[in-house]
Order: structure tokens, then C-alpha cells, then sequence
């Protein structure tokens, strides 16, 4: 099998690709939105408890 | 709960206090990514370059690969949100809470990706993006179940009142589940019938039904990890102020 066969999907390509597109996105939003949100969370959480002991 | 032998109950309440489960997730969560991508990549592999097209419908069926799969999560996850909000009303156990509304935007996701990728193969092989059939319209109802869980735990400010609430719709919202299950035998529909779950003669090839089965261990262990993220967040959410919350900010500082 060639790349551009690969790619081609024997002409479902839009179909194929795009499904596999959102389904990553997806994902991927799951996984790292609360990641990050926690991170948020932790820094303003630290800076609270620095002004707190001053 | 005087049924349990100490030892185990205390071995429960340990793994379910917040800074014990934060801390266990973290040690697991290096392993269980190991095992999602050692998983994951043979079976995109395996899927998408080595089983051969359909031979009606061409390359469009390797949708089938994630289609599948997130359709069985979406009904997993959702089993297991009723199971936890069981729990949660019972034992009134906290973690149980964290675990089912840190469910609910994961399984909204699969559930989403389900309808999507249903779609984006129905176009090609139905003609249609679209069809008010039993199985489809079953599946709508349950993301909308997935969003009512998230949304109402959101409207609600006292987070304990708001656990049981949500627990209470995950447990009545679990009717829908064997209505999606069946819907393709009890109704007459577009959407075919089961391949894989006939287990004595599955009507699928086995270079097709391998990265499958790849693929939906995969998701299952995209879940566990997805839903750990989303716990810690969640459990320091609950308590920003707990002494652990307060050593955790300052081992990190």
C-alpha cells in the first residue's frame, strides 16, 4: 500500500479522516482540560495561601 | 458496616480519602499510559494499514475502528456513573460523587464522537447524515442525559446536595441503556444489527475484529486516565482549603 493510497481511503477519505480528526479532538480536550484547569487552580490557590501567611 | 471485615473497610476508606486516591492516581498514571498507547497503536495500525477493505463497503467501514469503540464507552461509563451514584447515595461516600460527575464530560465526549462518526459513515452508506431511528435517536437521549448530569451538578451550590441529585438522575437515566442495547433488535432500523457481541459466530474477519478489541481496550484505558485528571482537579476543587491541598502547594513550592 502506497501513502497516497493511504491517505485516499479509496476515495472516503472526507469521511474516514474527519471522523478520526474529531474523534482525537475530543479526546484530547478531555484529557488536558482538566490538566490544565488544575494547574490554574494550584497557582491561584498557592498565591491565596502566600498573602495569607504575610 | 459491620458486614465487612475491618481490615478491608479500613483499607477502603484509606484509598478513598482524597489525598490518598491524588496520590494513587499520580503513581498510577504513568503505567496506565503505557499501556493505553502500547494498545492504541497497534490497534490504529492494525485498523487503518493492515485489515483489508470491505469488500461492500470499501475503506469507509475503518470508521468502525472508533465508531465501536466509543459507542461501547458511552454506554460503560454511564453504567458505571449509576453504579457510583448507588454508592454515593448509600455510603455517602465522597469519592464515589467525584468519580461519577468526573465521569459525565468523558462519557458526553464518547457519546458525542459516537454520533459523529455514526454520521459521518451513515452519510456514505445510508445517504443520509441522519435518521430518527431507535438507535440513533436512543444515543442523542443518553448525551443529553451526560449533559444534564454535568449541567445540573453545575446549578446546584452545595456540592453535597448537588451529588445527590445528579446521583439520583444517573440511577433513573439508566433505563435508556438497554433501550439503546436492544434497540436494534426490538425495532426495525437503519442501524445494522450486532457483529461483534455474537460471540459463538461473529459475523466480522479476525484481521477486523483484533484492532477492534484493540481499540476498545484502548478507550477503556483512555477513560481511566481521562477520569483520574478529572478527579484530582475535582477533588481540590471540593476542598481547596484541607490540610492536604495546603501540603500539596507546598511540596510543589
Amino acid at each position: 500500500m502506497t501513502l497516497e493510497s493511504f491517505f485516499a481511503m479509496g476515495g472516503y477519505a472526507f469521511y474516514v479522516w474527519t471522523s478520526y480528526g474529531i474523534t482525537l479532538a475530543v479526546l484530547l480536550w478531555n484529557l488536558f482540560a482538566p490538566i490544565v484547569l488544575r494547574k490554574q487552580l494550584l497557582r491561584q490557590l498557592a498565591l491565596k495561601q502566600k498573602r495569607g501567611q504575610r | 458496616m459491620s458486614f465487612i471485615p475491618a481490615p478491608i473497610s479500613r483499607f477502603f476508606h484509606r484509598t478513598a480519602s482524597p489525598p490518598h486516591f491524588y496520590a494513587l492516581a499520580d503513581k498510577l498514571m504513568p503505567w496506565l499510559t503505557i499501556l493505553f498507547l502500547l494498545l492504541l497503536i497497534p490497534g490504529l495500525y492494525g485498523g487503518l494499514v493492515m485489515a483489508p477493505a470491505d469488500y461492500q463497503q470499501g475503506d469507509s467501514y475503518r470508521i468502525i475502528y472508533i465508531h465501536v469503540p466509543a459507542a461501547w464507552m458511552s454506554l460503560f461509563i454511564y453504567v458505571l456513573m449509576a453504579v457510583m451514584g448507588g454508592i454515593a447515595l448509600v455510603w455517602r461516600m465522597k469519592l464515589a460523587e467525584v468519580m461519577l460527575i468526573s465521569s459525565a464530560p468523558i462519557g458526553a465526549g464518547f457519546t458525542f464522537v459516537a454520533l459523529v462518526t455514526g454520521s459521518l459513515w451513515g452519510k456514505p452508506m445510508w445517504g443520509t447524515w441522519w435518521v430518527w431511528d431507535a438507535r440513533l435517536t436512543s444515543e442523542l437521549i443518553l448525551l443529553f442525559l451526560y449533559l444534564g448530569v454535568t449541567s445540573l451538578y453545575g446549578a446546584i451550590e452545595d456540592k453535597r446536595s448537588a451529588a445527590r441529585a445528579v446521583s439520583i438522575l444517573a440511577l433513573v437515566g439508566v433505563v435508556n441503556i438497554p433501550i439503546i442495547h436492544y434497540s436494534v433488535e426490538w425495532w426495525n432500523t437503519l442501524h445494522q444489527g450486532p457483529t461483534v457481541s455474537k460471540m459463538d459466530k461473529p459475523s466480522i474477519h479476525v484481521s477486523m475484529l483484533i484492532p477492534l478489541l484493540l481499540m476498545a481496550v484502548a478507550f477503556k484505558l483512555y477513560y481511566a486516565i481521562a477520569v483520574l485528571q478529572s478527579a484530582k482537579l475535582e477533588l481540590i476543587k471540593r476542598e481547596p482549603s484541607a490540610q492536604w491541598v495546603k501540603s500539596l502547594l507546598e511540596n510543589k513550592a
